[in-house]
């Protein structure tokens, strides 16, 4: 069910990247296992447009009913596209958590932190350790 | 985490609720489920038709002989000699300096042989604790005192106990009981017969109290019946619409029926007239620990009073966020979830009294961001019909 062209963070956040005339370009967004851990999501916080990100740092914070997770960037880069669509509709996160429930495009200003990133089969086993 | 849930309390559910796809989490050294489907779909499901919660982790400390009533009088806030039978009182355990130990629930029931005695239900997380202030007050001479005699009992792991609460409860259940249930008051309860082969002929105790809100019951049945008993209820449930719900819906629930929960709102630091529950407290009467204390807090007005918040935007104000005035810390929140109800967040929170007039609005520092928020009137929910 995750797909095989994405990149996957530990904290359960998806990257896809693409290359663009403008360099490297990633769609970020959260895994359907974390949307499965969540259930009742209520809230997504995102940051605006132009806003700088450094890997492994929170940009953002998705909200359920029991507790809030800070949403952590895959890349390093710059915001340069934000899902406003999603703001009063987090049933698109929840039913198509990889497709148009995407969260935020990051310009990349260096693409080293990818090698940190896992492949779907990466991914997987960690989700299978940590159940 | 196999060997930390390995030494977890399980109540006689706990295979039914791992089998059924409960979120088991630890919750004050119980395994318990969080959640089945979602909290929203049971807590929505709870005020339209009917919940049905496994609440057998709530301590349960029975109290009987010739000296139990005098014993609890000296023990509990409120008064309870002059309980009749079948009589509930919310009461608080507390400390000589009048802070909380424990809110509890005392009733007064008498068994099928009629010999009376008493239930305190205590919170889980402070059964410990209340277990070892009841028998550090009843050393063997109290306790054997020639006409006195109290015989206590920590029953919590022989009894399960269910909430059955929401509109369609009392139909739910007035098949399974031999008493009227139309005609049971709030805060009402009685030995009573279980009408259903799954219970063996044994017998359980039924009262019409909870913690949702909603018009509701709650049922005690012997841990060996536990199971069937709770299963009977879940099948009798299913086409009425009811659902078996965790203790994340338990705890939105009582939030917007602004009910106070121990370690939130309620703590030793916290005395009872700031938390509104003054009316708990009889200080006229026997003499319980704290109640010098409680009488000279009371000739004060209190600093503080426990508030409803509603946020203006969908952050949620979770324990701890400081409210503001300004740069001035003038409150902390102390429950904050988001209200399926009110499809908004809510929180409780104690706040300065010269702030604490419904419509004020306030600053609340959530995670760093200040948050506006809007004073109401407790509780954020209230049922349509007050029936029972």
């Amino acid at each position: 069910m995750n797909p095989d062209d994405l990149l996957y963070a530990e904290t359960h956040e998806w990257a896809r990247i693409e290359d663009t005339p403008d360099g490297k370009l990633a769609t970020v967004g959260i895994t359907a296992f974390a949307v499965e851990l969540l259930t009742d999501l209520v809230n997504i916080d995102l940051p605006a447009e132009g806003t700088a990100v450094e890997a492994g740092q929170p940009f953002g914070e998705v909200e359920s009913v029991k507790s809030v997770s800070d949403l952590n960037s895959p890349v390093d880069g710059e915001v340069v596209e934000v899902n406003h669509a999603i703001a009063g509709h987090l049933e698109t996160v929840s039913n198509d958590p990889f497709g148009d429930g995407w969260f935020v495009k990051i310009k990349l200003t260096d693409a080293g932190a990818l090698e940190k990133l896992m492949d779907r089969e990466a991914y997987e086993a960690q989700i299978r350790e940590d159940q | 985490m196999d060997q930390q849930q390995e030494s977890l309390f399980r109540t006689p559910l706990y295979e039914w609720h791992v089998a059924r796809g409960g979120r088991m989490v630890d919750f004050a050294g119980w395994s318990m489920p969080v959640q089945y489907t979602s909290i929203i779909d049971e807590h929505v499901k709870t005020r339209n038709a009917g919940g049905i919660a496994d609440i057998s982790h709530m301590g349960r400390l029975r109290f009987e002989g010739p000296g139990a009533a005098v014993f609890l009088a000296e023990l509990l806030t409120r008064r309870v000699s002059d309980m009749r039978e079948g009589q509930i009182r919310y009461s608080l355990v507390t400390n000589e300096q009048g802070g909380i130990m424990d809110d509890v629930l005392v009733g007064y029931y008498r068994n099928a042989n009629g010999q009376p005695f008493y239930v305190v239900v205590v919170n889980a997380s402070n059964r410990r604790k209340v277990v070892d202030w009841v028998q550090s007050r009843l050393p063997p001479e109290r306790a054997e005192r020639p006409g006195q005699e109290v015989i206590f009992t920590d029953v919590t792991r022989l009894w399960a106990m269910f909430a059955i609460q929401g509109p369609r409860a009392l139909e739910l259940l007035q098949p399974l009981v031999d008493v009227e249930l139309p005609w049971m008051r709030y805060y009402r309860g009685a030995q009573v017969a279980i009408l259903h082969p799954a219970a063996q002929r044994q017998g359980g105790i039924i009262s019409r109290t909870g913690y949702t809100g909603e018009d509701g019951f709650e049922l005690s049945v012997g841990a060996t019946i536990a199971a069937d008993v709770w299963e009977v209820l879940v099948e009798l449930g299913r086409p009425r619409g009811m659902v078996p719900t965790g203790l994340g819906a338990r705890d939105t629930l009582r939030l917007e029926a602004g009910m106070p929960l121990y370690g939130h709102e309620l703590g030793e630091h916290v005395e009872p007239f700031q938390a509104g529950l003054g009316f708990a407290c009889h200080l006229t009467g026997y003499d319980f620990p704290g109640r010098d204390a409680l009488r000279a807090i009371q000739e004060r007005p209190p600093h503080q009073a426990r508030v409803g918040l509603e946020m203006a935007g969908r952050r949620v104000a979770r324990q701890g966020a400081p409210i503001l005035a300004g740069t001035d810390q003038i409150g902390e929140v102390t429950s904050g979830t988001f209200s399926p109800t009110l499809n908004k967040p809510i929180a409780m929170a104690y706040l300065r009294r010269e702030y604490a007039e419904a419509g004020t609005v306030v600053s609340v520092d959530v995670r760093g961001r200040i948050e506006p928020a809007r004073l109401v009137p407790l509780p954020f929910y209230r049922r349509n019909n007050q029936g029972a």
